[in-house]
């Protein structure tokens, strides 16, 4: 389905290390030069739209946010309609710790926050994951409907419908000052988090265990057959994803400085499955291009014409399923190929 | 208030809403349990009917039943439009294209409404015979409701019947058994598909028109209630009249009780009945096969 799917090398031809196949898996974890680029990219904005340092923070916190879908959705094929669930779940947990006053260290309450989503996405990951397609896809939606709920119910806490507002957050490395009008310093944290979640994802999706992952979406049977621990690879790396999201919420919440029920709504977990699906998934890069272009696009358009938005979305979405299954991404390296490749053979 | 409303009449109130959540529903159960489509769009369908039916009886003055009929057949013809040139592409890929295309059509069918209708809740104005109360010799009951109860009593009763005793029928639970065996039977699945699809459209819309009076019709309705119709379906099983009936009747009776006593959070407790039903079986109560 996605270029990523590299088919294993037949048996006999292991020492023919020459095999395309082969050089293809021994160099795919291999850092590319534009690899470097989203980072620059992100560097030098800090310097030249200083104004817009809220905007971009959201953009990073989004694109941490996909990155942990990709990982469930992109590589290990778990179609889940409620991966805001662990959204949620991290960013309640930074909210409630800032807001009953109990722990404001911005760095170990994300740890916090993923140690929470984790738990959940373990403990929901155990019962559900032995269900599959549309079984599945409605244990994840009722998952997060029922945290949504309970985050609801449990008014004296959490706040219910109107949520947490104005979170103190601690200074970060208690020096610099930590809330929303210090931009640039929720800016450089956010994006320091994001590297260190990004190089994390990175490494382990090139690993044995990343490979057996995508050996797991693309036929779960013939894993089964070669012996390798199906389930248990599935929970693990939906727990991971769910850790990885609560961090993407916990950010959310200490950036905004506030928590409230849209973080567990059906509208986040479609829009990161639809930023996701529009950027390419299964490719890491997709998240990062697909959520610059949403959100980009929403800033722009939404506020003044929502219902053309709305329209053009629902347009776009149906033409990505239609025409463009791997997204911007695969659309960008079609191109690219049939442009380049083919002059540079001829 | 519980002397004064009694069991009688919560049973009837939830039957009720359980009875349009079945209309809406039956036709996603059968699509999705013949072709494995996972049709999201289904309650955009609903409410483009239930707009027809309105707007129809608002504006252009039609009597009810007129509406009612016009909002079936321009459901299913749209269905069918949409059907032959965007559904039929994907029958093969995977679960999250057709995810993606529904959520689409979902997006355009609520900007498209509110452009051309705007974005102000519809009313549905009811004839005056249907106003007012009934009474049922053991309680007074709003007509509107009794009709409801009835009509969704005939339409299973026709469904089930037009399900097991006609020859389309019989290739219908055929092929949702079986798919490829039905197809080599001789079975045109695709035809068979396209008349299914457009049918259970058509009742879509027709639930959505019913259910205007009590759920409301603005363009945020096809998000709204997409997750009720989706337990509904699960939870009765695919391809399964009966069994979307009867989990139609329970959700609807539970989410009115529920209201009633618990209006903070009590829904909370349908996700939880819902999760632990799919966890005990996969394929719903009435489910024919694992999914």
């Amino acid at each position: 389905m996605s270029t990523e799917a590299v088919p294993l090398p037949p048996v006999a031809a292991t020492p023919g290390l020459d095999q395309p196949a082969a050089r293809v898996l021994m160099w795919r974890h291999h850092l590319r030069w534009w690899e470097a680029l989203p980072w620059l990219a992100a560097v030098a904005f800090y310097f030249i739209f200083p104004d817009y340092l809220g905007f971009a923070t959201a953009l990073l916190v989004t694109i941490l946010f996909a990155l942990s879908l990709d990982l469930a959705l992109g590589y290990a094929g778990i179609i889940t309609l409620g991966h805001a669930a662990f959204f949620g779940a991290g960013a309640y947990t930074v909210g409630l710790l800032a807001f009953h006053g109990i722990w404001t260290e911005p760095i170990t309450s994300l740890a916090l926050a993923a140690l929470a989503a984790a738990v959940i996405g373990f403990a929901s990951g155990v019962v559900l994951l032995r269900t599959q397609g549309l079984t599945l896809l409605m244990l994840t939606l009722c998952t997060m409907a029922l945290l949504q709920e309970a985050a609801n119910m449990a008014h004296d806490y959490t706040g219910g419908f109107d949520g947490l507002p104005s979170l103190d957050i601690a200074p970060l490395f208690g020096f610099f000052e930590f809330n929303p009008l210090y931009a640039d310093t929720q800016y450089l944290y956010t994006l320091a988090i994001l590297l260190v979640c990004f190089i994390f994802i990175r490494t382990l999706v090139y690993s044995p265990f990343g490979q057996s992952l995508t050996g797991i979406r693309e036929n779960p049977l013939r894993m089964h057959a070669v012996g390798a621990p199906v389930r248990r690879r599935l929970i693990i790396c939906y727990t991971i994803s769910g850790a990885i999201a609560g961090v993407a919420g916990g950010l959310w919440a200490q950036t905004n400085a506030y928590v409230n029920l849209s973080a567990l709504d059906l509208d986040r977990a479609a829009t990161v499955l639809i930023i996701l699906i529009l950027g390419g998934y299964g490719r890491l890069y997709g998240a990062f291009v697909g959520a610059a272009a949403y959100l980009a696009l929403e800033h722009f358009l939404a506020r003044i014409y929502p219902t053309a938005w709305q329209l053009g979305l629902g347009l776009l979405l149906v033409i990505v399923a239609l025409y463009a299954r791997n997204g911007l991404l695969g659309l960008g390296e079609v191109l690219w190929q049939r442009y380049f490749v083919r002059r540079a053979a001829t | 208030m519980i002397a004064g409303i009694d069991v009688a009449s919560i049973l009837l109130g939830g039957i009720a809403a359980g009875t349009v959540l079945f209309i809406v529903s039956v036709g996603l159960s059968v699509t999705m349990g013949l072709m494995g489509f996972i049709n999201l769009a289904h309650g955009a369908f609903a409410m483009f009917g239930g707009y027809i039916i309105v707007l129809a009886m608002n504006r252009a003055h039609f009597g009810f039943t007129v509406a009612l009929a016009l909002g079936f057949a321009a459901t299913a013809a749209l269905s069918v439009v949409l059907e032959q040139f965007l559904y039929r592409r994907l029958y093969r890929a995977g679960e999250l294209d057709q995810v993606l295309l529904t959520i689409g059509l979902i997006f355009i069918f609520m900007a498209a409404l509110t452009i051309v209708v705007g974005p102000q809740s519809q009313p549905l104005q009811l004839p005056p015979e249907l106003g007012g109360q009934i009474n049922l010799g053991f309680t007074q009951y709003r007509t509107y409701s009794v009709f409801l109860i009835v009509v969704g009593f005939f339409v299973v009763a026709g469904i089930w019947l037009a399900f097991e005793r006609t020859r389309i029928g019989a290739q219908i639970r055929a092929t949702v058994d079986n798919r490829r065996m039905a197809e080599s039977l001789g079975i045109n699945v695709d035809r068979l598909f396209t008349i299914t699809f457009a049918f259970g459209s058509g009742m879509a819309g027709l639930g959505g028109g019913l259910g205007a009076e009590f759920l409301g019709l603005d363009p945020q309705y096809a998000l709204k209630y997409l997750v009720y119709f989706l337990i509904a379906v699960s939870v009765g099983g695919l391809g399964s009249v009966v069994g979307v009936y009867y989990a139609s009747l329970l959700l609807g009776a539970l989410d009115f009780v529920l209201k009633l006593y618990l209006p903070k959070g009590g829904t909370i407790f349908i996700y939880v009945l819902t999760i632990l039903l799919l966890l005990w079986r996969p394929q719903g109560l009435f489910g024919r096969k694992a999914t």
